[in-house]
């Protein structure tokens, strides 16, 4: 969608989790979004996709939480998630939430103008250098849900790859799950617990000051973790560090 | 000590707190994954490969009663005998019956997730008759009193170590932590067993309409011993893993044999069609195929009809880190893994930890990925989810937690103000800007894990008041 000079415009769905814990990154992806000449539109009102009920097995409440969504979301054009898991709750299980009922039509529409921001970036704008800077050794984890059901991954690489001065280092197993995966992470604890402890062990071999990720969500799943084994390593939103707001730090 | 009656999170306990079994399951699936990949890599169009296995699973599906009535009916021209089994009760039922009726004393089994599914063994040496297990995995499981963990590799959560112990044990060998002396040992043990036997019963990876025929791979041989050596074979099948053609095999066994072992074919392909006719030397006297249903025909009409497609290659377990960490008897049925906690509840529908099996997935997709016939993996765990839910199979706490959590985000000004709220308790909490206990329920994420303290102003406050300056500015 354009605005009448011509500026492209999205609609940025920075998701519960950034708006409630994480404001620094909805922050840094307005200045990316913003550096690139993109106006950005934030709709009153937007919570949540509705994925925590769903994935619960509740889908009365995710269907009342995701169809509030499609309506504030209804002719917005495209929406822009830092978040490859929410993007992929309405790119891939709305049409399964939505099936045979009025919003099935709606959901589609919306699934189709939907983005992760890394793909947003590379794959729409054609961008692979954002200008970025950060001193030091970074690694990065592919979240699940960008990763398998929307096919992300390289998209942030390159962005990584054109970090002025860091050091991209490969993170081992780094598509294996982190151990997060919603109430999971509290339901199953110890078995969560379980998975963190490889994703810790494999980040500690790849000697990084940095850990990347694309997901809210899991990056407090590993921060977590990190935080509580008095790790040097830091886990950030690619977002933070495409819009320079890591401090650097040395190990 | 039998983990089968114990609850669900106390066998995931139990295997968490098992270093042996990590060690034995680290290697195990380690060796799988990379043999996979390396496997299925390795093919130019694995893409279009995967997609012609999904296409005939489809196919054989959306026509399985007709298949398996010219399968049944080719059999029978051959001169073998067709038993439809309806559960597991007339299955065994049929097979006691036989070995009864024909005299058969010794039997001599290769493996078969089918018969492990209707629990077979413990049926007939009920009736008095003697089964002894021919395939390694299952023959150290049955030494040892204990049940396959995984579907393909049955004694996966056994290191070698404890193999050579239970073998000196049992067997009387020297002490040894080497795999070729281990397996000369059973082989010398089982040689015996083969020559006793009266009947051999063995699975079926593939039935074939069109030949009436059907078809076992493997890599030990004793499968080829198992339906060629007894007076007597009996084949069980579950009645969802036929293809119609011969030509189909080409593909099936390939994606078999690549996504489970990682080999290009399986060192052994039997195909059988019939007892042994006039004039052949090998073959035996009788064939009996069991058709089993056993739950599947309900399944087929469903919303858990692809489950059907799965051909048990055992990818998918391999693949999963939560099978990685607790392996295949934490799940408690027959069927383990992220295909299993899918199995478990459609097929062992009476086991009491059933509605949480579809819980023990972070939804990562990795099964799916590694899918030779791309089974959505995720999407069913998620419908049996929400088919607990519609039973009422929720822990109170969790329904609490998740109305109130549509409420609020339904209702922006009550968001607003949680959120603030939260703030404020996460103030409380804080130390050196991390929260190291929360409250319960939430203590079990603080158990292993801080949480970060929760910021003084929303992304959305901070949107709106520079919204405001803008507009003002
Ligand atoms: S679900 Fe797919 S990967 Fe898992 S055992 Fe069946 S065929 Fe193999």
């Amino acid at each position: 969608m354009s605005t009448p000079a011509g500026l492209r415009r999205v609609t940025l769905f920075v998701t519960c989790i950034v708006d409630q814990l994480y404001p620094a990154i909805g922050k840094a992806t307005v200045q990316i979004l913003e550096r690139q000449g993109v106006a950005i539109h934030v709709p009153r009102g937007l919570t949540c996709c509705g994925q925590m009920a769903f994935n619960a097995g509740f889908r009365d409440e995710s269907y009342a939480v995701a169809g509030r969504t499609i309506e504030l979301l209804r002719g917005q054009g495209d929406v822009v998630l830092p978040s490859g898991s929410c993007a992929a709750m309405i790119r891939h299980l709305y049409a399964e939430l939505f099936a045979h009922s009025p919003y099935a039509g709606p959901a589609a529409e919306l699934a189709a103008r939907t983005y992760e921001l890394t793909e947003y970036l590379v794959d729409v704008l054609g961008v692979t250098d954002v200008g970025a800077h950060y001193r030091g050794r970074i690694t990065y984890h592919d979240a699940c849900h960008g990763l398998r059901f929307l096919g992300v991954g390289r998209q942030a690489r390159t962005l990584l790859a054109h970090v002025r001065e860091a050091e991209v280092r490969p993170l081992p197993n780094g598509g294996t799950c982190c151990g997060f995966g919603g109430l999971f992470a509290i339901k199953q604890y110890a078995i969560s617990e379980a998975m963190l402890e490889r994703k810790l062990h494999d980040v500690q071999a790849a000697e990084a000051d940095l850990l990347v990720t694309g997901d809210a969500s899991c990056m407090t799943q590993i921060a977590g973790g990190l935080s509580r084994r008095g790790s040097p390593t830091r886990a950030r939103h690619i977002a933070e560090v495409l819009a320079n707001m890591v401090d650097v730090r040395p190990v | 000590m039998s983990t089968h009656t114990l609850h669900f999170f106390d066998r995931v306990d139990t295997a968490l707190h098992d270093a042996t079994l990590r060690t034995a399951l680290d290697r195990a699936t380690t060796r799988f994954v990379g043999n996979r990949a390396g496997a299925i890599g390795a093919l130019s169009d694995a893409d279009r490969l995967r997609d012609q296995a999904r296409a005939l699973r489809a196919y054989a599906l959306s026509r399985l009663d007709e298949l398996l009535e010219r399968l049944a009916e080719r059999v029978e021209d051959r001169g073998g005998h067709v038993c439809w089994a309806s559960d597991g009760e007339e299955a065994k039922r049929y097979i006691a019956e036989l070995a009864r009726s024909r005299g058969v004393r010794s039997i001599v089994k290769s493996k078969s997730m089918a018969s492990e599914e209707i629990h077979l063994n413990e049926a007939l040496e009920r009736a008095g008759v003697e089964v002894v297990e021919t395939d390694l995995g299952e023959y150290i499981l049955q030494i040892a009193g204990e049940t396959p963990s995984h579907i393909i590799a049955p004694a996966i959560h056994k290191t070698r170590e404890q193999v050579g112990a239970l073998f000196e044990q049992h067997l009387g060998m020297p002490p040894t932590t080497e795999v070729p002396p281990m397996i000369r040992a059973a082989r010398q043990a089982l040689r015996q067993r083969f020559l006793r036997a009266d009947m051999g019963i063995s699975g079926v990876n593939f039935g074939v309409a069109d030949e009436g025929a059907v078809v076992i791979v493997e890599n030990e041989g004793n499968a080829r011993f198992t339906t060629t050596v007894p007076r007597i074979h009996v084949a069980i099948m579950g009645i969802e893993r036929i293809v119609e053609r011969l030509e189909d095999l080409a593909v099936m066994l390939q994606v078999l044999a690549r996504s489970a072992t990682g080999q290009k074919l399986s060192v052994y392909t039997s195909i059988i069609s019939g007892p042994a006719r006039p004039g052949e030397a090998d073959g035996p006297e009788e064939f009996h195929l069991v058709l089993l249903d056993n739950g599947r025909s309900q399944i087929l009409g469903g919303q858990y009809a692809e489950a059907l497609m799965c051909i048990r290659c055992g990818a998918c377990l391999n693949a999963c880190p939560v099978y990685q960490s607790i392996g295949g008897h934490a799940y408690g049925g027959v069927y383990s893994g992220p295909i299993g906690a899918i199995l478990t509840p459609l097929l062992q529908p009476d086991l009491p930890d059933n509605h949480l099996l579809p819980h023990a997935s972070s939804l990562c997709g990795a099964c799916q990925e590694v899918c030779p016939v791309r089974i959505a993996i995720p999407d069913l765990l998620l419908r049996l989810r929400a088919d607990a839910v519609k039973a009422g199979k929720f822990h109170p706490i969790e329904k609490t937690a998740i109305q109130t959590y549509a409420t609020m985000m339904n209702n922006p000004a009550l968001y607003r103000a949680s959120g603030k709220f939260a703030h404020l308790g996460a103030r409380l909490l804080r130390r050196k800007g991390r929260i190291r206990r929360l409250p319960p329920p939430l203590h079990l994420w603080t158990r292993g894990r801080d949480f970060p303290s929760l910021p003084a102003q929303t992304f959305s406050e901070w949107w709106e008041e520079r919204e405001r300056q803008r507009r003002s500015g």
